[in-house]
């Protein structure tokens, strides 16, 4: 039943990947002073709503977890949190290559990459707490501390950086200077976004999976050694 | 009230401990005179672009410096298996880590104090008139790097990369703190009048410490029992 | 949970990740009576002293000793615990690691009940140098001066004679016996049969995690202590 569910979300996923892929490259025109590169656009937003929303859902996850202390809250937290540093990830190395096209330089210090790149150095310090931590319960219990503890501080983060740029103004990646993009041109953007949470979606399902047979497996050895 | 008396006595001991042994703040104060040294090499002491990187050059010092202290914090409890006899205690999480807290704020502190006399004279720096404000700005920005810092020295305490891990997951958590505590130290060090912008730095410093000491005491006994 | 226990364990289970550490234990101990725990390395008993002293927390079940949980502060108030580490601090003296330890327990006049145990437990002419300094008896002096500074009503001991000198083993076990006469309630976990059995009122046996046995000291048990897991312990 999982596995169907994950199949389904996948081919729903890639599905609209292409039909997204053909209109950002075949029907929808340049953009009027960024050329063809603006086009990332359609991978870097909905990459970063989704690895944000991915944080935030985790954070549930893991409050969730404190309240009940069901281990399968914490490997949701968990797999969720892992999809979403990876498209973290992503939003780092569009954004960087979008920056290096329009402006020649690989990184601008644009407010809201600079807010991910903390994000994502905050996440890598989450995995490297999990993996530091041997026994699950403790695990559990401890990242979602840190989670909490992250998902509050990214806001901070997020306004503090935004304030520093407004004072120390500099290049920003945005379309036509902010303003909105015409009509036609967006909603290949929010097709996207779907396509991607539908396949973080399928990540999660996958990874949860793998966390509960690594439980197992780590309660067989403890059990091997006892005896 | 009670509640205070137990943390205070906790961070009387703490501070006891450590005028008799001394190794912490030895430690850290040597650390922060060989980052300012370093610093030299990379920026010609005389120019005015210190002036304009003051601020962060500080503030990098004291955060540096700083995560030995709390390293030290809960690690110290390790020995003896004191940690555990204080659990144990009738002192409840919150007043334990308060005990700390206070005990690393007031170390953290003395760090600071020596160390900025040393940077103004290493790098020619003529401390502000606003002296004061200056200071304030150390007291807030120096909560906030202690509560976070001792939160993770309990949350690190018995795993095995403890010294490596703390830095690694406490710096990026400061960025907000050390943003604000920055660019208002730059400010008053250039000695250029606090505009209206600046006032939002003093917020986010004063809203960082109330969100993550509130926070911090709310999550301790879970951190530290389970 | 009847009126004379002091304290009641009622349906406890422990998890490292799925693997239950303790499982399903329930059993009470009387006020007054000294409880020996015991089993094999890694059976749990660590693991259920470390819950009933407030260290960790059950997954399931409920503890209550003395009517209160284990957690709250007037329960643990009443509790002495005495562990593997002495729980003192190395750079305070031995009168400072006592009138800290009274402070944080409430007692009426900390520095009065520190200078008493420190008599108590022989340490009085050294009462300003550093534990750093003590010998290894010395210190083990302390901290069971420590255990039992403020009055507890339960006293909670892990392997408490290992690594003790004859000294201390007499001290401590004295100490033990005129807390017993004094209807205070022990719970002790030991490998050290002898010595815990003659002081043992009640016995608890741990396998792998479960309750195997549960019942009083017999002399049986005394005179051949490997009697008890020959016949409930696990291969």
């Amino acid at each position: 039943m999982r596995l169907k569910i994950i199949l389904a979300l996948c081919t729903l996923s890639a599905a609209l990947l292409a039909m997204d892929l053909y209109r950002i490259f075949l029907i929808v025109p340049d953009e009027a002073s960024q050329g063809p590169i603006f086009r990332i656009i359609y991978f870097h937003v909905p990459a970063a709503i989704t690895s944000f929303t991915g944080f935030y859902v985790a954070m549930f996850s893991s409050i969730g977890f404190l309240m009940t202390r069901n281990l399968r809250l914490d490997a949701a937290a968990a797999a969720i949190n892992e999809v979403s540093l990876a498209f973290a990830t992503v939003t780092l190395v569009t954004g960087s290559i979008w920056g290096r096209v329009i402006w020649g330089i690989w990184w601008t210090w644009d407010p809201r990459l600079t807010s991910f790149f903390v994000c994502w150095l905050i996440y890598v310090g989450y995995f490297m707490l999990r993996r530091a931590i041997d026994d699950p319960t403790a695990r559990a219990r401890l990242s979602a501390a840190f989670s909490i503890f992250a998902c509050v501080d990214i806001v901070l983060v997020w306004k503090s950086i935004e304030w520093f740029r407004t004072q120390h103004p500099g290049p920003v990646l945005e379309i036509r200077g902010g303003g909105g993009m015409a009509p036609g041109m967006e909603s290949p953007l929010w097709w996207n976004l779907l396509a991607l949470l539908m396949l973080s979606a399928a990540l999660i399902l996958v990874r949860m999976r793998q966390e509960a047979m690594q439980r197992e497996i780590d309660s067989m050895r403890r059990f091997a050694h006892a005896f | 009230m009670s509640f205070l008396r137990q943390a205070l006595a906790i961070a009387a001991k703490d501070l006891r401990s450590e005028v008799r042994s001394k190794e912490t703040v030895n430690a850290s104060l040597s650390f922060a005179l060989v980052i300012l040294l370093l610093f030299s090499f990379a920026f010609d002491p005389d120019s005015d672009q210190v002036r304009e990187i003051a601020g962060g050059l500080l503030w990098l010092v004291f955060a540096f410096a700083g995560t030995l202290i709390l390293n030290r914090s809960f690690a110290r409890e390790l020995v003896n298996d004191c940690l555990d006899a204080l659990i144990a205690s009738p002192v409840s999480g919150a007043q334990l880590f308060l005990g700390k807290c206070l005990a690393n704020y007031t170390l953290l502190i003395i760090v600071e104090c020596i160390s900025l006399p040393v940077f103004a004279i290493f790098y020619n720096v003529r401390l502000p008139h606003s002296l004061l404000l200056l200071f304030l700005v150390m007291l807030l920005g120096t909560w906030g790097i202690t509560v976070i810092g001792t939160l993770f020295s309990a949350m690190t305490v018995n795993l095995r990369l403890r010294e490596l891990m703390l830095p690694t997951l406490v710096y990026p958590l400061l960025i907000p703190a050390l943003m604000g505590a920055i660019q208002l130290s730059s400010v008053l060090i250039a000695g250029d009048p606090l505009g209206e912008q600046n006032l939002f730095w003093f917020r986010l410093l004063a809203g960082f410490d109330v969100i993550f000491t509130f926070l911090a005491l709310l999550l301790v006994e879970i951190v530290l029992v389970g | 949970m009847s009126p004379a226990s002091a304290v009641a364990i009622e349906g406890v289970w422990k998890y490292y990740g799925d693997f239950p550490a303790l499982r399903d234990i329930t059993f009470d101990v009387k006020a007054g009576s000294c409880l020996a725990l015991l089993g094999r390395n890694g059976a749990g008993k660590t693991t259920l002293l470390r819950i009933l002293a407030g260290l960790s927390k059950a997954a399931r079940g409920t503890i209550t000793i003395l009517g209160g949980d284990a957690r709250a502060e007037k329960t643990r108030q009443r509790i002495g615990i005495l562990g593997h580490g002495i729980g003192v601090y190395e750079e305070l003296s031995a009168f400072e690691n006592l009138r800290l330890f009274g402070r944080l327990y409430g007692v009426d006049d900390p520095r009065k009940t520190a200078t008493e145990w420190l008599e108590r437990t022989g340490l009085d002419r050294v009462r300003d140098g550093l534990v750093r300094e003590f010998s290894r008896g010395m210190r083990q002096r302390l901290a069971v001066a420590r255990c039992f500074l403020h009055n507890p009503s339960v006293l909670l001991l892990d392997e408490p004679f290992t690594a003790l000198d004859d000294r201390a083993i007499h001290v401590l076990q004295e100490l033990l016996k005129t807390a017993l006469a004094e209807g205070r309630t022990i719970i002790m976990s030991t490998h050290q049969l002898r010595e815990a059995l003659e002081l043992a009122t009640d016995v608890a046996l741990i396998n792998r995690g479960k309750l195997g046995f549960r019942g009083e000291r017999t002399w049986e048990m005394l005179e051949d202590p490997g009697w008890l897991y020959r016949h409930y312990g696990e291969a």
